[in-house]
């Protein structure tokens, strides 16, 4: 036995083109028979008369008054359909099509455009960036935070707000994140695949992806987590949150963790959690010494070595370029690196090698810059004392320019060490750049060894930057670690 | 921290729920001084934020020397001048006696007003008859023609309207706009498809009370030939939809914009009846055949009532034709002025929506915070007067509201909540 259901919204106009389509979508729901949201002028009332729809309530209504009515087969269905009705009427789809072109100005209206939306990126100087990421966490959004000069108390309060809500914070001062396939901030085109990644540094991440997509494999996720994440006063929660969300990727068959050496207390619960994880790991904590790890992980020293981990393999297979080992002779090293975690990976190489070398940003075991008489050098350009006031030097190559100069003149320097970081948010052409500085050297200059993180389905391409560094007489070898060996064999090992 | 924070937004929602709440009715015409009781011979009711004679700019001299001379309080244009610069009349603002007025907004005893009563809250709006286009007291014009259409206003039209109401019941207006948005209209500048909607619902109840057919004749004929006559009844259903909004503790939601051809103003609901003032801006846009921006008087009426309730500059999307008024703009550019107000605005209007947006509703509940946070100003859709008294409008366009009245409501908005 069917029922009619009617409701009245006095003087509530909508034009009778979208009261069809939300009638045509009320009809179609299971157990009703009729459905029509109509204005109730005495025509309309006459065509739902006709079609038994209406009962005393509608047939009440005003000509400025809209009438919801169905029929249904009981009452339970109808009252559903009316349900249905008023919440169309009250959520209309959100102007989400393609002639919208509008560009959202806050997060507020970003999400509403864009109501899939789950992970908000922010780059915005970092007096605001807590505030942002704080809005984003209660539109529950993952929080993607690119800018630095966050407190560290902001930090810590932002990431205790999102592990109660759920939600990831990766970063302050995370550079690159690659999520479900899309690449943020500084990242690079690498194919999907089953290896993720955790890193607390950006460019460890993207040479750790690219040397991946080099031999052949992918990426599912690489989740930053920002350079502090693994200090006592944060205690890694991103990082043990990373862990935790990989451990339920089905895609995910292997995580690499790349950091610095974590806080003691810090390295334990996170080395613990990635015990209790059914992914097996590769754990690079670089220039850490002996780790204590559980039984489904492996330690890698460098990214080179971690990435060939990961794969299961020896050597990056069918991309090793041939370098010709010049003439060992005798001078310095200078390492002019643009990736901190490149300048962290060269050490790891040349303190294998036993060399006397100082850094700005020095791993455990080499000198610090300041006060030191070590023959090599291994400068990180990001750091605080060359970018003050001026861009990194990623997205701005010239801020090695002058150092890159004076050290190609000088007399007393056997080979120059450089890296090359491109993909999405870096400068369009750094090898190019650098082509042009390399190239006005004076004959019996430095030897110039380089190497490009990248891949191929970057926008500036890894193929077309290494020729336009071996146009330029520069040494390109596979990988970071392979350039900084072959700069370690220019002089000698152990000279 | 986070307590302030859901003080806000419990306040806020509270705002936007009244709002939306509203149901504005027209429902009668009668004098100014029947609606108003406080309304006293030598007292003007303005447009705008308080200012004086001193500051009043050309047009509102213009019209306040009309509208003397209209009420018999003075013997001619000059005489009303000298007794205005003598301190002879008692000026103060329409929005402090529940009424709104356009441009200069004269009101005044015996002119006649429409009564739009909220009946969700109870509370009424008034709003003087709309005079139509060209020389107009609105726009400061008060030459004979000017003087003798209010006198018929008064004596003929406004007793016509108010017995039709009164016999049929008034007009529920929610829905009139809502199908207005779909015609058009924008409520501002845009209203023919409102005014024409009005004439259709009231004009058998006209000819049922009318008592003389060439009276009748006329008045349909002055409804039917005034593209503008909905204005002044959006006027008042806006104000009668946001008093019931004002003074919410704690909430950010703008319940007026106003102006007085000087200053800007704006009231929020969590200040109560302070108003926040700024120089106003000039209107960008096209002007009659004779005239430049050089004749422009700066923005000016209480007609911004109608954006603070989502409609006007924030209803572009639904009158593209509108959009060109600015700049080189393109219709196709309407929509990103509707976005562009829905980044300032807490909510949506579900029962006055837009097609063009896939009947995404008008942005509603103006939140300082977040036009001090975006420095996106609220757009007004707006006539032009001419800066000199008698002249009347001279083009229309669209203005910016000034930054520093939303700055100054929020900083008295934190130093009422203790974090300033």
């Amino acid at each position: 036995m069917s029922m009619i259901l009617n409701q009245v919204r006095r003087g509530y106009f909508l034009d009778s083109v979208a009261l069809m389509r939300i009638s045509r979508t009320v009809a179609g729901l299971d157990g009703v028979e009729e459905a029509a949201l109509m204005m109730g002028s005495p025509s309309n009332l006459g065509i739902m008369c006709d079609a038994d729809l209406l009962d005393e309530v509608g047939r009440a209504a005003a000509g400025g008054d809209l009438i919801l009515a169905v029929r249904a087969a009981d009452q339970a269905a109808g009252e559903a359909a009316l349900a249905k009705a008023s919440d169309l009427l009250e959520r209309r789809p959100s102007a989400a099509g393609t002639g919208n072109t509008w560009r959202s100005k806050t997060l507020r209206s970003a999400v509403k455009h864009l109501p899939g939306a789950n992970l908000a990126l922010i780059s915005v100087p970092g007096d605001f960036a807590a505030a942002e990421a704080r809005k984003a966490l209660r539109a529950g959004l993952h929080a993607m935070i690119f800018s630095d000069n966050v407190s560290i108390k902001d930090e810590l309060d932002l990431k205790q707000e999102a592990r109660a809500a759920g939600l990831l914070v990766m970063g302050p001062d995370c550079g690159t994140a690659i999520i479900g396939g899309v690449p943020l901030a500084f990242a690079n085109v690498v194919p999907r695949g089953d290896i993720g990644i955790i890193g607390a540094s950006g460019t460890g991440i993207q040479e750790i992806s690219c040397l991946i997509a080099q031999a052949g494999g992918g990426v599912s996720h690489a989740i930053g987590v920002g350079g502090r994440d693994l200090k006592a006063e944060i205690g890694g929660i991103t990082t043990l949150m990373a862990i935790d969300a990989l451990a339920c990727d089905p895609a995910t068959r292997h995580v690499v963790l790349i950091s610095k050496p974590p806080a003691a207390e810090v390295a334990r619960r996170v080395l613990e959690r990635i015990g209790a994880s059914p992914k097996s790991y590769t754990v690079c904590f670089i220039g850490a010494e002996e780790l204590d790890l559980p039984a489904n992980a492996r330690a890698a020293s460098t990214l080179k070595a971690a990435a060939l981990d990961a794969m299961q393999i020896n050597a990056l297979l069918g991309t090793v370029h041939t370098v010709t080992v010049p003439d060992a002779r005798a001078g310095s090293i200078q390492g002019l690196f643009c990736g901190g975690t490149l300048a962290a990976e060269a050490q790891v190489i040349f303190r294998a090698a036993g060399l006397a070398v100082a850094s700005n940003a020095p791993i455990p075991g080499i000198e610090p810059l300041a006060g030191s008489t070590a023959l090599h050098r291994l400068i990180d350009l990001g750091e605080d004392e060359y970018t003050a006031g001026r861009p990194h030097p990623m997205i701005e190559p010239a801020v090695r320019d002058d150092v890159l100069a004076e050290t190609l003149r000088d007399p007393d320097v056997a080979v120059v060490l450089l890296d090359v970081v491109i993909g999405l948010g870096a400068d369009e052409d750094p090898a190019g750049h650098v082509a042009r500085e390399v190239a006005g050297r004076g004959a019996g200059g430095p030897i110039v060894i380089a190497s490009v993180t990248g891949t191929d389905g970057d926008p500036q391409g890894r193929l077309a930057q290494i020729e336009k560094l071996r146009a330029a007489g520069i040494h390109v070898a596979a990988s970071n670690a392979d350039a900084a060996e072959l700069a370690v064999a220019c002089i000698g090992a152990g000279a | 921290m986070s307590d302030l924070v859901n003080k806000i937004a419990g306040a806020n929602e509270e705002a936007v729920r009244r709002m939306l709440a509203a149901d504005p009715v027209l429902i009668d015409v009668i004098p100014a001084n029947e609606a108003i009781p406080e309304l006293k011979p030598g007292m003007i009711l303005h447009a705008g934020p308080p200012v004086d004679w001193e500051r009043m700019c050309g047009p509102m001299r213009g019209a306040i020397a009309g509208i003397a001379v209209f009420e018999g309080w003075a013997d001619d244009l000059a005489d009303a001048e000298a007794k205005a610069a003598a301190g002879a009349f008692d000026f103060h603002p329409n929005h402090h006696f529940s009424a709104v007025g356009p441009m200069t907004g004269m009101t005044t005893i015996s002119q006649p007003v429409m009564v739009v009563e909220n009946r969700t809250f109870g509370n009424r709006a008034y709003c003087t008859i709309n005079e139509g286009l060209g020389k107009v007291m609105r726009f400061g014009g008060n030459d004979a023609e000017v003087l003798d259409r209010l006198r018929w206003l008064r004596d003929g039209l406004g007793p016509a309207i108010g017995a039709a109401l009164r016999e049929m019941g008034g007009v529920p207006l929610k829905a009139v706009v809502a199908r207005g948005l779909t015609m058009g209209d924008e409520m501002h500048q845009r209203n023919v498809g409102c005014s024409g909607l009005m004439l259709r619902a009231i004009s058998p109840a006209l000819a049922r009370t009318a008592a003389d057919t060439q009276e009748l004749a006329r008045a349909l004929a002055f409804i039917g030939g005034n593209d503008q006559f909905f204005l002044n009844i959006a006027m008042a259903l806006g104000k009668a939809m946001m008093d019931p909004v004002r003074d919410i503790e704690g909430s950010t939601v703008v319940t007026a914009m106003s102006r007085n051809g000087t200053d800007f103003g704006i009231r929020v609901s969590g200040t109560g009846d302070q108003w926040f003032t700024a120089p106003v801006e000039m209107p960008e846009g096209l002007y009659f055949p004779g005239y430049t921006d050089a004749d422009a008087n700066p923005d000016m009426g209480d007609s911004t009532i109608v954006e603070t309730i989502g409609l006007g500059g924030f209803a572009m999307a639904a009158a593209p034709a509108v959009a060109g008024f600015v700049g080189a703009g393109s219709a196709s550019e309407a929509a990103n002025f509707t976005h562009a107000m829905a980044e300032i605005a807490l909510g949506e209007n579900p029962e006055w929506t837009i097609p063009a947006l896939d009947y995404q509703g008008v942005p509603t509940g103006i939140d300082v915070r977040l036009v001090v946070e975006t420095g996106v100003a609220p757009t007004i859709n707006t006539g032009i007067a001419h800066r000199e008294p008698g002249v009347g409008q001279v083009g229309a366009g669209v203005v910016k509201a000034p930054l520093g009245c939303f700055e100054q409501a929020l900083v008295a908005l934190a130093e009422r909540m203790g974090v300033a």
